[in-house]
């Protein structure tokens, strides 16, 4: 299986993609140093950093010993060895076994945190749950505004108090509404911020303790939003994310343009995070669950082939 | 992992020190280490690929320079390429000859467009003496329009809107046809983000483009950005007639890589960058600075401006005497502080000084916690703070409740700083700061006349002066980043300045104490 939206996305883009490793590997090129050189540095362009140099390595090793004699072999070892790279990294929200289960979404500003939690209202919603916003973002000027005309379009609830409210008031507020609602789901919004902000971050470790004082096991996921267009700084971003927040999985955003979201491999070498959904869209419904495979079909751009073959 | 690569690359470039020439061999093994640098600076591979290639060619065979070791020469070639590359410096934002300068932005989703309008409104009406106006064209985000307005409402610029359902051409033009009348003459266009690759709000772009002929149009981009950036860049560029480019959040812990990236393969250059989220956080881009911080050099010519800036000289210069004579006050430890302070949040302005980076990232260099000392010596009565060999237990327990301390804290403060005076007094007879704390300027640095052996945090002898190390000093620099100092035509502080630095010696000499005082 395939994102059929990154299919959608690779397509709108392949002429500018010729450089890609589709066409490396499908070229009916013979299988050389230069073919594998050429390989590293369209995995470097990928964002995978430094596992690019590894898997090349591992590459020219496995020739070497005859193991890949060809462009063929060569194509399947790299999905081959890109999936196992990812093994065991897909994951869902889970449920709290009673009460609202509480999801603290996080992230540096602009990574997509907002419209994230807009799409996976929708998605829980669309599961028959009953799902409450929490606008703590008082930061930004007109987040609060933003996450209400989504929670208007989805038809959810929101708690909210105005721009510059303490943010871990209106969570504790919202825990407390999402409790007396009998809501499923309580998604709560956080203020962009970069993880070198020591203090910015230590508000957010404040967040989670007014949570727990309600919940004790809440927030029962902290999903971390990375932006797929951002290169190796997203491996500090999940790194420090986590030193102050129970982070549980990480949402990929803007993965619809020409950025494969490569960092993910260094994250993954770095840490062991579930990734639960990719965003491709600014739409409502522009979510899917993360699928390794398909990822990996995306970085190698096979996902293209696919579709043209199916017409 | 980053700070580590600074450390990789000092260790590579180790393979120079004693070597009389730049050869073929030492060179690649240098480069090597170069090239990873970038790479995990998130420069893009193909530009990366050909900047190495450019350096070796230029680097094999130099002489050395004498006086300076192949190492730093390599540095500083490195530097001065880099710098070239990212290139020229000053690069502005044109005006319009008649009518309002009309400047148009565009970017990704999440680049930071709608914070950087309100920044660059903000700076060119307190810089250029401007009457700026913000057009909100962004009608795609929920809540953008409502942002802008809010932003503007906040730094008091004003701001023209539409209802959501207009299309963004109309309201740029009407905005600008606004402005005309109301005598704005600069006029900033905030467009939604958008995908490269969405050709449908591409041509958006270029209808604006086509109907209100910007004076300037500059691409927003995220200083975190991956390989992409350079896709992206290239796609806004093949159809916008760009400008320049603002790179934003450049306050986090990225290289910025990007940056160079961008400016190699498209040729725009970079105007601006967005050091943080306060709305007078933008500053004009020197690809001198941006080249330091990709080598994890610190940003030294910053904060001597900023020192500058800031910094009352005589006051800065009185205060250095004292610390040197050992008859430092509280007094004048606080004054100290609110001059630092004026230049910015501690750990920025700490963080400026290069390898301070690293070395803070687990100092908890909080404005808000140093506010307990602060409490504590306010506390004190003027006589006391004069003479803090005064205070006794009973006034100690005075000052305890007075600033809302325990009598603990009181102690540990006094203690502290008997001993930092002690310590600077011994430094004062003669002393020096440890060589790897002071930087070494051999030549060119002016040294202190008389008043102020030391010159300042960067100066003092080099060479192993006595004096002894400073309980848990910090190592500021690598031998291998000195030529910054040490040659005064180049990009280093300018000379007349050393002074301005003594309060940041003063300071610098705080921090190991001021560590275990925020350790409580």
């Amino acid at each position: 299986m395939v994102f059929r939206r990154i299919v959608k996305g690779l397509k709108k883009t392949r002429d500018k993609l010729a450089s890609g490793l589709a066409s490396i590997l499908g070229s009916g090129r013979q299988l050389d140093e230069d073919l594998l050189d050429e390989l590293e540095e369209t995995l470097y362009t990928s964002d995978l950093g430094i596992t690019g140099t590894e898997i090349v390595e591992e590459a020219k090793r496995a020739w070497k010993k005859k193991e890949i004699q060809d462009v063929a072999d060569l194509k399947v070892w790299l999905h081959k060895a890109l999936l196992e790279r990812l093994s065991g990294c897909t994951g869902q929200v889970c449920r709290a076994s009673e009460g609202p289960t509480v999801l603290l979404v996080a992230g540096v500003n602009g990574s997509g945190k907002t419209t994230s939690i807009a799409k996976l209202a929708h998605w829980l919603k669309r599961d028959g749950n009953k799902v409450i916003l929490c606008a703590s973002d008082t930061f930004r000027a007109a987040a609060v505004e933003q996450l209400t005309h989504w929670a208007d379009k989805i038809g959810v609830d929101i708690v909210k108090q105005g721009t510059g409210a303490d943010p871990a008031a209106v969570a504790f507020d919202a825990v407390d509404a999402a409790v007396a609602r009998k809501a499923d789901y309580l998604i709560v919004d956080t203020a962009g911020r970069l993880h070198t902000q020591k203090n910015l971050m230590r508000e957010l470790e404040k967040i989670v303790t007014v949570i727990r004082k309600r919940i004790p096991d809440a927030p029962h996921e902290t999903l971390l939003v990375l932006d797929a267009t951002t290169g190796q700084n997203a491996i500090r971003q999940a790194a420090e994310f986590s030193e102050v927040a129970p982070v549980s999985g990480l949402i990929l955003s803007k993965l619809d343009g020409t950025a494969k979201g490569g960092a993910l491999f260094g994250i993954r070498r770095e840490l062991d995070l579930p990734i639960y959904f990719v965003g491709l869209g600014e739409g409502i419904e522009d979510l899917e669950a993360f699928d390794a495979e398909g990822f990996v079909d995306g970085v190698l751009g096979d996902a293209l082939e696919a579709e043209e073959a199916t017409g | 992992m980053f700070q580590n690569l600074t450390d990789s690359l000092t260790k590579a470039l180790s393979v120079f020190s004693g070597k009389k020439e730049l050869t073929e061999e030492n060179v690649a093994e240098g480069l090597k280490a170069v090239r990873k640098s970038l790479l995990e600076a998130d420069v893009h591979f193909r530009v990366a690929k050909d900047f190495v290639k450019r350096v070796q060619e230029k680097a094999v065979g130099q002489q050395i320079i004498q006086s300076i070791d192949p190492g730093q020469q390599f540095v500083k070639l490195f530097h001065d390429e880099l710098t070239e590359l990212m290139g020229p410096e000053g690069a502005i934002l044109p005006h319009a000859d008649s009518g309002p300068t009309v400047l148009m932005m565009a970017g990704l989703q999440g680049s930071g467009k709608t914070t950087t309008c309100s920044k660059l409104a903000l700076y060119y009406r307190q810089k250029k003496k401007k009457k700026p106006l913000l057009v909100a064209a962004d009608l795609q985000r929920p809540a953008a329009v409502d942002q802008l307005e809010a932003l503007g409402k906040q730094l008091g610029i004003d701001v023209y809107k539409e209802d959501v359902k207009s299309d963004p051409v109309t309201v740029c033009k009407n905005g600008i046809a606004h402005a005309r009348r109301l005598g704005h003459d600069f006029v900033i266009l905030d467009t939604a983000g958008r995908l490269h690759v969405d050709d449908k709000l591409m041509k958006e772009l270029e209808r604006i483009v086509e109907a209100c002929k910007p004076t300037a149009v500059a691409l927003v981009a995220d200083s975190m950005l991956g390989q992409d950036a350079v896709n992206s860049a290239k796609e806004f560029h093949a159809r916008l007639p760009l400008t320049g480019v603002i790179l934003t959040k450049l306050d986090g812990d990225t290289r910025g890589g990007a940056a160079m990236s961008i400016k190699a393969i498209t040729g725009v250059p970079v105007l601006f960058v967005g050091v943080g989220e306060k709305p007078d956080d933008l500053e004009a881009f020197h690809p001198d600075r941006m080249a330091g911080r990709i080598l994890g050099m610190g940003d030294i010519v910053g904060l001597v401006e900023k020192a500058q800036e800031q910094i009352d000289e005589k006051e800065a210069a009185r205060q250095t005497k004292k610390i040197l004579k050992g008859s430092f006050t509280f007094d004048d430890f606080l004054k100290t502080y609110n001059m630092i302070k004026k230049m910015g949040p501690l750990k920025k302005v700490m963080g400026m000084l290069p390898g301070m980076g690293a070395a803070l990232k687990d100092v908890d260099l909080d404005d808000k916690q140093f506010g307990r000392v602060e409490a504590m010596i306010l506390a004190m009565t003027p006589y006391e703070r004069q003479r803090p060999q005064v205070i006794d237990v009973q006034r100690r327990r005075r000052i305890a409740r007075g600033s809302g301390n325990d009598l603990q804290a009181v102690h540990n403060l006094i203690k502290q700083f008997k001993q930092m005076q002690k310590m600077m007094g011994k430094m004062g007879k003669g002393g020096g700061m440890p060589p790897e704390l002071m930087g070494a300027p051999k030549k060119g640095f002016r040294q202190g006349k008389g008043a102020r052996p030391m010159g300042g945090p960067f100066g003092g002898g080099k060479g192993k002066s006595p004096g002894g190390g400073f309980p848990g000093a910090f190592s500021l620099r690598k031998p291998e980043m000195m030529w910054l100092e040490r040659t005064p035509d180049q990009a280093g502080p300018d000379l007349g300045v050393v002074s301005l630095h003594a309060p940041c010696a003063g300071l610098m000499k705080h921090l190991p104490a001021m560590e275990s005082v925020l350790d409580w």
